[in-house]
């Protein structure tokens, strides 16, 4: 028995993505591009998908091609658009809480000659609006933020962005690293004002290895991969259709988001309740954040022991973010938040099907935790 | 064509009446290290070995990775065995050495004959190869002083033997020919080393690591038992004993001072670790230490830690930098192992600021407030083992 609060590293596949995929691998196994006839089931079942998918994120199944997930989007993206608008500027608005597959593909295009305005965040993770306004000029070729950062849970103001580029008369494609809000918010692209976003399939109960990038009609990118005609030649090489079978069924099981948020946000508000009782517990995430996402400390009592008690007795957590594996978090460290919190941190991040009896059973695994291990 | 291993013992041959014994010793690591390639049959004539493969389908490739790693190795081949006749050899060494004579612009021919009955002598062999190959791969130039390609060939017992380049090998003294010693281990990039280093002087090793969860994770013995799997491709296999280690962390912490933390936990370490040591009957401990490299490691920290010790303990690392140890530890690869982010026994309740020069007198004072044989005692009892294994 294990109680799982890592549903910001990955969630558990559906009962109708494990069975999608596994149609896909005995029954409609075939190669999309093959014209006969299990190439073509093979096809109907790419595009039937392509629409189950564009559907959760409210856009046309024109607009979305598959990706091997969230890093593989972001690049694409961050690197496409930049390429893309080369000629037009070399500025790049971004933040500095990005998730490292948007970071480190801002540092790769520094070393290249782009200049990279990192927005500040908050103690709560939040990024001015204002500093958004001030900091896109002619120049700029891009903007991108995460609509949900992965380790507090803050929004970002995505949708400011538009107005942004559009005030400062920049030539900008505007993208958005959506991983963790989709399938929790609404994420409509025409309405957040983007024209690009990267989606992931696992965190939503869909299978790992397959994500999807949003590229609205009539904005074009680079490619960074090059030797087929799939994907609109920006993403080649044969559709891994298990999985984009598996992403799809996921995105069909989705429940209508606000009904998850309000079931979520009255756990989340239960936890933090109750966690507050606990000696010396300071919630680091944001009362207005993504309810899904609550990164807390007790100082003295460090995050990897802490994980370690939890983890022996069936409960997952994780400190920060799981792409690290224990490092010191990046975006801690960038909320400016005090030594002592940040040595402590740790992540409980909910799904949709996470019960009040496992929370319960968390609260009482941190307690005796915090009995149990010596602070030094 | 039959090929073959042809080994070089590198020290041993220096030895006097108990080569064999050393000998013995080395086949018997190579028998295991090559045993899951399918068997080999090891014979031993005039400081050489020959590895011959029991089956005609053997990865001679991975087998000679294995070797490069075998302490007591000088150097070796693989070569082609055939059948001691001059026609035959001719054949062989144009066919089985052609990727190398294509490659090669200048080229030599060795011969030895150890089977006087072979006919021709050592020069008529080199002259009737040399001679034969030059007319078969007509780019090449003969150079004795300084040839691309040097062609040997050995007329021995049951074969004549043809070879080109010879293969390096670890050096050393082959494994447990030295006996044995116990390695504390905590997953940093030195105990590796230091293993590694005493292994090549023929030491066979035990292991000692200490985990303290909840401090520690599972992660973090998993990590040792990967460096240990890399270290064992030189040493050979190694027996792990994990103990429990978190009553004793928290009894320091709850009632010794701070400043002082650090050396008494070395000290039941050092205690622990000997005890299974004698068990085992190991003639040493191994350590990672280096002089100055932390609070632990002054010479007045050293020597209250082996103020508990009554076997030697081996300190091979004791006059390295640290850039000296990390060569070493990507050399034998375990640098990328040992930097894994987890946190191990060290480095739980590390004192904010460890006393530097600690007296004997004052440590043992600190120590009365543990029950020390005790607390020794019961993580003693609870002590886990697994065997290590390379391949």
């Amino acid at each position: 028995m294990y109680a799982y609060f890592d549903n910001s590293a990955t969630t558990a596949p559906c009962p109708e993505a494990v069975e999608a995929m596994h149609r896909a691998l005995t029954v409609c196994w075939g190669n999309p591009s093959s014209l006969h006839g299990i190439g073509n089931a093979a096809q109907a079942l790419l595009e039937d998908s392509r629409a189950a998918v564009a559907n959760a994120i409210g856009c046309e199944p024109t607009e979305l091609l598959f990706t091997s997930g969230g890093t593989e989007g972001n690049n694409l993206a961050v690197l496409g658009a930049a390429y893309q608008l080369r000629r037009m500027g070399r500025r790049i608005v971004s933040t500095e809480i990005e998730h490292a597959s948007v970071e480190e593909a801002l540092q790769q295009l520094e070393a290249e000659g782009f200049e990279v305005i990192r927005l500040h965040p908050d103690r709560s993770g939040h990024i001015s609006e204002r500093a958004l306004y001030n900091a896109v000029d002619r120049q700029t070729v891009l903007v991108t933020m995460m609509l949900v950062n992965n380790e507090i849970g803050s929004i970002l103001p995505v949708a400011a962005a538009k107005r942004a580029v559009l005030s400062a008369r920049a030539p900008a494609l505007i993208h958005c690293d959506a991983v963790q809000a989709f399938g929790k918010l609404p994420v409509r692209p025409a309405r957040l004002g983007v024209d690009l976003m990267t989606v992931s399939a696992h965190k939503i109960h869909g299978p790992k290895g397959v994500g999807a990038l949003y590229l609205r009609k009539g904005a074009r990118i680079h490619p960074r991969s090059f030797g087929g005609e799939q994907e609109r030649k920006l993403r080649p090489g044969t559709e891994p259709m298990p999985a984009i079978a598996g992403f799809a069924a996921a995105a069909r099981a989705l429940p209508e988001p606000n009904t998850a948020l309000t079931q979520v946000t009255a756990l989340r508000d239960y936890f933090c309740d109750r966690l507050s009782a606990i000696d010396g517990a300071v919630v680091n995430s944001p009362a207005d954040g993504l309810p899904y996402i609550v990164n807390f400390s007790i100082p003295g009592v460090k995050s990897e022991p802490m994980l370690n008690y939890l983890s022996a007795n069936g409960i997952c957590v994780s400190g920060g973010s799981a792409c690290s594996k224990g490092k010191k978090s990046r975006v801690l460290t960038r909320l400016e938040l005090p030594q002592a919190l940040i040595d402590s941190a740790v992540r409980v991040s909910f799904s949709r099907s996470t019960t009040l009896q496992e929370i319960d059973l968390l609260l009482q695994g941190i307690a005796a935790a915090k009995a149990a291990i010596r602070s030094r | 064509m039959k090929e073959v291993l042809l080994i070089k013992n590198g020290e041993l041959a220096l030895k006097g009446m108990n080569r064999r014994t050393f000998e013995e010793m080395l086949i018997k690591n190579m028998r295991r290290r090559l045993e899951s390639l399918g068997g080999f049959t090891f014979t031993t004539a005039q400081s050489t070995i020959m590895a011959e493969p029991l089956r005609a389908d053997c990865d001679l490739e991975e087998a000679a990775e294995r070797l490069k790693k075998v302490f007591g190795i000088a150097g070796f081949s693989r070569a082609a065995a055939v059948e001691k006749k001059m026609s035959v050899i001719l054949r062989a060494a144009e066919e089985y050495l052609a990727p190398e004579l294509l490659a090669a612009r200048t080229f030599k021919v060795e011969a030895k004959r150890s089977d006087k009955q072979f006919p021709l002598r050592s020069p008529e062999i080199c002259a009737e190869v040399g001679g034969y190959l030059l007319r078969k791969y007509p780019h090449l130039t003969v150079d004795v002083h300084n040839p691309d390609l040097t062609v040997t060939v050995e007329v021995r017992d049951a074969y004549a033997f043809i070879h080109g380049k010879q293969i390096k090998g670890a050096g050393g003294m082959p494994t447990a020919s030295a006996g044995r010693a116990a390695l504390l281990i905590s997953g940093g990039i030195d105990s590796p080393v230091a293993g590694y280093m005493l292994a090549k002087r023929g030491l066979e090793l035990v292991a000692v690591h200490f985990a303290s969860p909840p401090y520690t994770s599972e992660r973090a013995e998993q990590k040792v038992c990967s460096l240990l799997k890399q270290v064992a491709k030189y040493s050979g296999r190694i027996a792990l004993y994990i103990v429990p280690f978190t009553e004793i962390q928290e009894q320091i912490k709850d009632h010794c001072p701070e400043e002082i933390f650090t050396v008494i936990m070395r000290r039941m370490m050092m205690r622990i670790a000997q005890t299974l040591a004698v068990r085992e009957r190991c003639g040493a401990l191994i350590t990672g230490e280096s002089v100055g490299q932390v609070a632990s490691q002054t010479l007045p920290a050293l020597a209250c830690t082996d103020a508990v010790c009554s076997i030697p303990v081996f300190r091979p690392l004791i006059g390295m930098d640290k850039d000296e140890v990390v060569a070493i530890s990507r050399r034998i690869e375990t640098f990328e192992i040992s930097i894994l982010p987890y946190e191990d026994c060290c480095t739980v309740f590390t004192p904010r600021h460890p006393r530097t020069r600690p007296t004997l007198d004052y440590v043992a004072r600190c120590e009365q407030a543990l029950e020390i044989d005790a607390l020794a005692q019961r993580a003693l009892e609870n002590v886990r083992f697994m065997q290590i294994r390379a391949y």
